[in-house]
């Protein structure tokens, strides 16, 4: 059993060339233990979603090293077993499902895709664990609200039987209201079925709530790794990362500053 | 705090498209005073916040039917004005905020044009003098360097500083009343606070009204001096924001029951149950 | 009155929106197509006279009342009576009947030319979107030659090198066609390439191909689909164009646009004879805008 779950060193991205490229992530190490629940957090364009599309797969030009389940991945290509250990849930609901296809068909392309059997009873199967009825699919995804598509959203990622899920910013886009069923969606899936996560998001109240470590970023580096109980108490080290925790609280005024 | 007459009024507000006949209004019997104070309306998509907020200003398409008891700006109707008439109100009396100002602004004349032009139009400076006036303004929203600010078009600046753009052209203008329409949710939160700080001396420094329409409770209960919370097109509770905790409907206890907290950290989420009660009278 | 509640329950069924097999999914999706596309009066109008076309053609040896090459010199340039419905061109033929016999002439055309196009534009526009680099390049430059000449030029040139026929007519108007089909469905495959739910399939390992034919072609669809009934009216005016000159349909064989040509000459004696058949073309070419129009709309994801 591979305790390290996700492990990236040195890592290095940059887009655009020579002096006009944009060093996005500059040097960033991090290590995620299997079960784990990794949060990162910071403003846009801090780089945070491409560390997340770098593990994911898809941002294919980066320096440094990846390894996620113990094996190392290479930044151009990568193996079908090994698309299959993370899977991405993304922010909008309403563009990350296939206008034209059903929800069994969302469902089924990944399994087909990889060649595997009992389509029908995995689909199923999955869609109890969202909290979807199983008749959902024969829907369309205009016919879904925003929390039921994320809800097939989630269940897609999950058909697969990945290990890690890769979160970018899976609730921004959601009502209060349906992001506290969201959620306590994902908890639950954790719990239940061991899997590791990576979040990212720019709301720290979210992170705080399900997360176990939070990484806090500030253009492309690390500025401070803490734990969830620090995040609460505030016993933080670094001026921004008290910045980012005070913000989420609300409205505070600040001494004129640009 | 409020004057003897609130700056607006609004009573049994309704608003419904005729194209969605079948559906129920956007905005069902809103009632509410505002006077100079910051006035905050929550709520979730298609709760009617926006829709009430444009419908002050008369910004809907011609076929929407907007009846109210009482719609009253300074005393006059809003409902009876002629367009002629809501035109000379709407960025002199009344201003808006929305969330991107790229929308906002004009984006084929430079941040100092349009701010000079703003200050021509109310003031009636010549062209020197809104210039200076303009750039008079960049700073007074804390922006560093008015000089250079001043020769960009809307698309190269950031977010804040467009808000904080769109800010100082009402300094120019002087409203009595601005309506702010998430006017902060597509920025960071360093940046949030800046231009909230901004707003926040605006308004109480000039004795205006602030109507601040955002999903955001934390922001509002913080910022707000009263919250309005909708659901369904009505307005289902009223309270002062520092007493949000004592919410009596159970929308309000729902939401704030639903919200990921950084200081009272629970294991679940509480998860809201509809009531269609709450949708009706 | 069991007639009258299966009825009603086969339309609840098909309303519902709570589906229980893909079949009712289907069904319902074509059913809630077809009352929107109805309720379009115009849409609905072009349907029929493209219907009426079809059936025209389809049945042209009941519907015509002559042989549509029988020639009769004494019968010449006869205005518009009720033994000749529509009078008789200068060799003393029925010009209805030519024109129910032409229909046929003109679907050919235009169906074979849009059956040809359509692939054609989807293979080089998505392959062009979805892949970029050299191959972008290479293939709309390709099509950047294509589209510099005037189409009627361009399938003269075509039609000339193929020869007279009407199959290298359809072939030379088809190569004029494809260009602007194929820019179009390659605009639409960069908006949708980024889109989260085609890099989703990415992150599963889907092949290039299945991306393209199962997640970019169904958008792109309508778009393509609409563009092509669009085109309708240009293809049946090259076509007439090739005709005047030779190129195309060959005589006796009756052509909408060769017969409007050749009315001309006749024009202030005879007028029927361009008239008519110039009547045809509008109408038609009107009924295939307006039912593109109509197939925008229940076509069009953001309406559905």
């Amino acid at each position: 059993m591979v305790e390290r779950m996700i492990e990236v060193t040195g890592l290095n991205i940059r887009f655009g060339q020579g002096s006009k490229a944009n060093h996005v992530v500059r040097g960033v190490d991090l290590s995620i233990a299997r079960g784990e629940c990794f949060g990162l957090v910071g403003e846009s364009g801090c780089g945070k979603s491409t560390i997340l599309g770098a593990i994911a797969g898809r941002v294919k030009e980066w320096q440094g090293g990846i390894r996620i389940g113990g094996e190392a991945v290479a930044p151009e290509r990568r193996k079908l077993s090994q698309l299959r250990q993370q899977q991405i849930v993304f922010q909008d609901p309403y563009g990350s499902l296939h206008p034209r296809h059903t929800v069994g068909r969302i469902l089924s392309e990944p399994l087909e895709i990889h060649g595997i059997d009992n389509r029908d009873t995995r689909i199923d199967q999955v869609l109890d664990q969202v909290g979807l009825p199983r008749r959902f699919r024969f829907r369309y995804p205009h016919q879904l609200s925003g929390g039921q598509r994320q809800r097939v959203a989630i269940a897609r990622a999950l058909v697969l039987d990945p290990q890690i899920l890769l979160l970018d910013e899976p609730t921004s886009a959601l009502d209060v209201s349906i992001q506290a069923e969201i959620l306590n969606l994902l908890k639950d899936l954790r719990e239940e079925r061991g899997l590791t996560y990576l979040l990212v998001s720019h709301d720290m109240a979210v992170v705080t709530h399900l997360c176990d470590r939070i990484a806090v970023m500030q253009k492309g580096r690390f500025v401070e790794v803490t734990s969830r109980d620090a995040m609460i108490r505030g016993e933080l080290e670094h001026p921004y990362t008290r910045l980012l925790r005070d913000g989420s609280l609300g409205y505070r005024p600040v001494k004129a500053a640009e | 705090m409020s004057d003897a007459q609130p700056l607006l009024s609004v009573r049994n507000l309704t608003v419904a498209f005729p194209s969605l006949q079948h559906m129920l209004p956007a905005v069902r019997n809103v009632s509410f005073d505002l006077g100079r104070e910051k006035v905050g309306i929550i709520g979730e998509s298609g709760s009617g916040k926006s829709t009430t907020g444009r419908a002050i200003m008369r910004l809907h398409p011609a076929k929407t039917r907007i009846t109210a008891d009482l719609m009253a700006f300074q005393g006059r109707d809003l409902l009876t004005l002629s367009e002629r008439e809501m035109r000379s109100i709407r960025g002199h009396r009344i201003a808006m905020i929305l969330q991107d100002p790229k929308y906002s602004l004009n984006p084929v004349m430079t941040v100092g044009e349009q701010i000079a032009e703003t200050a021509i139009l109310h003031e009636r400076l010549s062209r020197r003098e809104a210039r200076l006036r303009a750039m008079e303004m960049l700073e007074k929203v804390h922006i560093r360097d008015p000089e250079r600010v001043m020769g960009l078009y809307p698309h190269e600046v950031s977010g804040g500083m467009g808000q904080r753009i769109m800010i100082s052209m009402m300094l120019i203008a002087k409203p009595a009343l601005i309506i702010a329409d998430e006017p902060t949710s597509a920025l960071d939160v360093s940046v949030r606070q800046q231009v909230l700080t901004i707003l926040d001396e605006l308004v109480s420094g000039n004795d205006m009204g602030l109507l601040f329409i955002s999903h955001d409770l934390n922001l509002v209960r913080s910022f707000c001096d009263r919250v309005l919370i909708m659901y369904a097109g009505r307005v289902v509770e009223e309270l002062r924001a520092d007493e949000l905790d004592k919410a009596q409907h159970p929308y309000t206890q729902g939401l704030l029951e639903a919200l990921p907290s950084l200081t009272e950290p629970r294991d679940r989420l509480a998860v809201l149950r509809r009531d269609p009660a709450w949708a009706e009278g | 009155m069991t007639m009258i509640h299966k009825n009603e329950g086969l339309r609840a069924w098909l309303l519902s929106e709570d589906f229980t097999s893909p079949r009712q999914a289907r069904a319902h999706k074509a059913y809630v197509s077809w009352l929107r596309f109805s309720s379009n009066p115009l849409a609905f109008g072009g349907l029929l006279v493209v219907l009426l076309l079809v059936l025209a053609a389809v049945f042209a040896p009941w519907v015509a009342t002559h042989d549509p090459l029988a020639q009769d010199f004494a019968l010449a340039l006869k205005p518009p009576s009720a033994e000749h419905w529509f009078g008789t061109d200068e060799l003393g033929r029925d010009v209805y009947s030519r024109l129910v016999y032409g229909a046929r002439t003109t679907l050919y055309i235009a169906i074979l030319v849009t059956v040809i196009v359509g692939p054609i534009g989807f293979v080089i526009g998505a392959a062009a979107g979805y892949l970029g680099g050299w191959v972008d390049t290479v293939l709309m430059r390709v099509t950047d030659i294509f589209l510099a000449f005037p189409s009627l030029v361009l399938a003269l040139a075509f039609s000339a090198a193929l020869g007279a026929g009407i199959e290298n007519a359809v072939i030379a108007i088809a190569l004029t066609i494809w260009p602007p089909v194929a820019r179009l469905v390659r605009a639409e495959t960069l908006t949708f390439r980024k889109a989260d739910f085609v890099v989703a399939a990415e992150l599963q390992g889907a092949s290039t191909p299945r991306i393209l034919f199962r997640y970019i072609v169904p958008l792109c669809a309508p778009s393509v689909i609409v563009r092509l009934t669009l085109n309708m009216a240009s293809i049946i005016l090259t076509a007439a164009g090739l005709g005047f000159l030779g190129l195309g349909a060959q005589p006796p064989m009756p052509e909408w646009g060769a017969m409007a040509a050749q009315g001309r000459q006749y024009l202030l004696d005879a007028w029927w004879l361009t008239a008519v058949p110039g009547l045809a073309i509008l109408l038609v070419s009107l009924a295939f805008n307006l039912l593109g129009d109509g197939l925008r709309d229940i076509l069009d994801p953001k309406h559905v």
